[in-house]
């Protein structure tokens, strides 16, 4: 499919907030909300801005591992949960581990361009602070190949990042990447502190650089990572609807406070296979081509990106997949601050991963919705000033060691066909 | 030496109990490091003996909860251990097995023969001389290789040596409660301990991560030498002020005297109700025969364990009533020995206020000093202040603090420590003081 057939808009986004260690109402040792109540909020608020459930056609659920943490299976299931005009209709669950609300996006624009709806609500959730972290980290192993687990390191995710880190310390030197990194952390907590739904939004730390800086110490966590270089552990449920241009009309909402899909796109690439550069994401890189390609505009046409820094270094790489700097350069362009927010390319405005929270099945809705609000300008204080000659917008959305990846590229629904 | 061989066979006496339980975990997770890390060949045994069975089933219970704290902080390690288990893939069943591993090397008993086949013998018993002679002497004559390490807080252990027949097979060992979190262990050697012994009890403690500190073998030695007639002069306060005031009065103004002007985790009598008023007489009474030119009885001590004051903890580490009451470990009532009842801290607290008169301007609570990086320029301003003021609780405080300094320099004079800042160490991290009382404050 080299263009979309028809015409694929987001609105009614909702986040929740991404609950974990840093939020004051946060205690590891006190009872919590579990997935049915990330689930009601989120899935509520979209409803309530699209004039309820009957206007919903389908339903599509994104989470990585609720059958570990929770126990829970046949998740489809919990879409009548929301509200009961949901019942006997269809809904479905997707996998793809930290992709997993990616592929809940993918699912809703295809059912669109399939014909099957006009309107889609697309969750994504995780409820992950129900075990410690070191159990924790066996749950998300599995968005790695189990074979290689019994020779991954105990927090195997982590780890896997860690020796990406250590390659490209090697190749590009350690002194300026580690300067690198400790600025993505700096830029992620700074703009979580806008957004009141951030998971590190109540952080008052006034040197983030020395935090940023914490010796690595392998001997309790990796070799090449601190815990800051991580994003974060979190419970947390977005959502948003995807509607046709029929669906928009159902709604009944202005096209102008929804954001259009022009491009997306949706790859894998083989989890036996241990990635060919340690020091690039391949498979992200051909993802974010082929949406660029498909929405048939040039990056430099993008005003700001909500990319997967699962890890510092993840961002960092992710920067050079996308083709913002070119390979090796990645850390140059975050120093001289081109992914601040008031840079070049206003990065993860509302903290990514490591700022704003990782709820892992929730991870790829919550870019979608924050794109949602900042080019419909609903990003409150956290709201980025779009400039005209870069009206668009992207996200990236990773699952596991770059193997399953969803990017997609949006612009602000427009009422003039410009085309 | 093989130090390795000696943790083959170890004993625990009085394992069952609150250092006893601490040093049995210490151990275990040392031998796990011998048998599981290092993978050295051998049965491991550690025999935690102890004389009550009800207990023996209960402390095997927090074994296990310790354990696995240990080993979940530390998996990054553990599976490097298990590398070459196979089957052992996710963390958690590493977890699982490492705690398994390690409670099969404990075996729990109530016969002290058990102790006649280890090389290495921990002891936690209670603080009786002649208890700890009659058991050391008995395994002594049927296990002559066996070493002993006692966590005596105040006996001497030259004494014990003597009148168990050791020849120098023994040493202090003395852990902190509780003594897996604790990180201060004084160490002392008697005259005759045999180097050996000294050379593994100084490694082992440093494989414990643990802080050492070697004190002279007397009675009492840093810890105790100091806190012991820390509270004597604490009591003998007490008693003066009781003279005008009422004992409820005495004993709640002194110790939050000692609590707050001194800038003390808690005050004296609270903790003397924490380590227990029986135990602290019984602590004094071991120590006063060798210092037959000082007294270390106390009246208002046994008038009070006459009345049946005596704090200490429930089995579950909840404070009994002793001076105090507590709820949810705050101090809710006070002890009045004449009138022998609890009185709320409410009735008295507005009278005790008026009496302490005139305080520093602003309040320095422990725990904020211990957190900051420059608690020194704090307690300095505090202090300062509190000379400047003349009033009742500024004044006590003051004389407080000097006695508490003149105590530990008479325990350097004495060689008791070998120096002031091992005597600061002592208080710091023993007692968890915010600042040695060898200081520049008093």
């Amino acid at each position: 499919m080299k263009k979309l057939r028809k015409k694929v808009y987001m609105l009614a986004g909702y986040n929740t907030i991404s609950m974990g260690t840093g939020r004051k109402e946060f205690n590891p040792r006190k009872s919590r909300p579990g997935m049915e109540y990330y689930i009601e909020e989120a899935g509520q608020a979209t409803l309530k801005d699209i004039g309820g459930a009957n206007n919903v056609d389908e339903g599509v659920i994104g989470n990585f591992m609720a059958a570990r943490f929770n126990n829970q299976a046949n998740l489809p299931a919990f879409l009548p949960m929301i509200d009961p005009a949901l019942k006997y209709k269809p809904s479905i669950s997707v996998e793809g581990a930290c992709a997993s609300g990616g592929l809940a996006l993918a699912s809703g624009i295809k059912s669109i361009l399939a014909e099957t709806a006009d309107v889609v609500l697309a969750l994504g959730f995780e409820v992950q602070n129900t075990v410690k972290a070191m159990y924790g980290a066996d749950i998300l192993a599995g968005a790695g190949w189990q074979k290689m687990r019994k020779k991954g390191h105990a927090y195997f995710f982590p780890g896997t990042f860690s020796d990406r880190a250590g390659a490209y310390y090697e190749k590009y030197g350690k002194e300026l990447t580690r300067k690198a990194m400790a600025k993505w952390y700096c830029n992620a907590i700074e703009n979580a502190r806008l957004c009141e739904t951030a998971q590190e939004f109540q952080n008052t730390n006034p040197d983030l650089v020395s935090t940023a800086n914490t010796p690595l110490n392998p001997k309790r966590f990796v070799e090449h990572l601190n815990v800051f270089d991580c994003s974060k552990v979190s419970d947390g449920a977005s959502s948003i609807a995807i509607v046709s241009e029929d669906g928009l009309k159902r709604i009944g909402v202005p096209v102008s406070d929804a954001i259009e899909v022009i491009g997306f796109a949706q790859v894998a690439e083989d989890i036996t296979q241990a990635p060919e550069d340690l020091t690039s994401l391949s498979t992200m890189k051909k993802a974010a081509e082929k949406a660029i390609e498909m929405a048939g505009i040039s990056l430099d046409q993008i005003g700001t990106v909500e990319l997967h820094d699962c890890f510092s270094i993840a961002g960092i790489m992710a920067i050079e997949a996308i083709g913002f700097a070119q390979k090796g350069k990645g850390c140059e362009f975050v120093l001289q601050g081109n992914t601040s927010r008031n840079g070049l390319i206003p990065t993860n405005t509302t903290g990514g991963l490591i700022g704003w929270g990782h709820p892992t099945g929730a991870t790829g809705v919550h870019q979608a919705v924050t794109i949602w609000e900042q080019l419909t300008g609903k990003a409150g204080a956290a709201q980025i000033n779009m400039r005209k000659e870069k009206p668009f917008a992207m996200s990236v959305n990773m699952g596991g060691d770059d193997k399953t990846l969803v990017a997609i590229i949006y612009r602000r629904g427009n009422n003039i066909n410009e085309e | 030496m093989d130090s390795i061989r000696k943790m083959e066979n170890v004993s625990v006496l009085g394992a069952a109990g609150k250092m006893g339980s601490g040093i049995l975990v210490l151990l275990s997770l040392e031998m796990g490091k011998i048998k599981i890390g290092r993978k050295e060949q051998g049965d491991f045994v550690l025999n935690a003996i102890d004389v009550s069975p009800n207990a023996l089933s209960n402390l095997m219970k927090y074994v296990e909860s310790q354990l696995l704290k240990y080993a979940e902080k530390n998996i990054v390690e553990l599976r490097d251990w298990y590398q070459s288990r196979e089957d052992l893939i996710d963390n958690e069943e590493i977890i699982r097995q490492y705690v398994a591993d390690v409670m099969a090397m404990i075996q729990t008993t109530t016969r002290l023969e058990t102790a006649y086949d280890s090389d290495m013998i921990f002891e936690a018993i209670k603080e009786d001389k002649s208890l700890k002679v009659k058991l050391f002497s008995q395994i002594k004559q049927n296990n002559a290789k066996g070493w002993f390490l006692t966590n005596t807080s105040s006996v001497p252990i030259g004494e014990i040596d003597h009148e168990a027949g050791l020849n120098g097979d023994i040493i202090g060992y003395h852990f902190y409660n509780p003594p897996v979190i604790q990180k201060l262990l004084e160490i002392i050697k008697s005259e005759k301990t045999n180097d050996d012994l000294h050379a593994f009890a100084v490694d082992l403690a440093k494989s414990m991560r643990k802080i050492v500190v070697p004190s002279k073998d007397v009675a009492g030695f840093i810890g105790n030498g100091h806190f012991m007639r820390d509270a004597l002069y604490a009591l003998d306060q007490a008693q003066k002020i009781a003279q005008e005031e009422s004992w409820s009065k005495a004993f709640y103004m002194v110790d939050t005297i000692s609590r707050d002007l001194l800038v003390r985790p808690m005050g004296i009598f609270q903790l003397l109700d924490y380590v227990g008023i029986d135990v602290t007489r019984f602590i004094l009474d071991s120590m006063q025969p060798s210092f037959p030119n000082e007294n270390l009885t106390h009246e208002v001590l046994n008038q009070l364990i006459e009345k049946d004051v005596k704090g200490g903890q429930f089995a579950d580490g909840s404070q009994k009533n002793g001076i105090f009451t507590y709820e949810r470990g705050r101090i809710k009532e006070v002890y009045d020995l004449s009138e022998g009842k609890y009185l709320p801290v409410s009735e008295i607290e507005k009278e005790c206020k008026f009496k302490m008169g005139v305080l520093p301007s602003t309040k320095l609570a422990w725990k904020t000093v211990v957190r900051d990086k420059k608690k020194a320029d704090l307690l300095q301003e505090f202090f300062k202040e509190l000379h400047q003021i003349d009033s009742f609780a500024t004044n006590l405080a003051v004389d407080y603090g000097e006695n508490s300094k003149a105590i530990a320099q008479m325990l350097v004079d004495t060689n008791v420590a070998e120096s002031a800042k091992d005597v600061n160490t002592v208080l710091e991290t023993g007692f968890f003081h915010a600042y040695g009382p060898i200081n520049e404050y008093f």
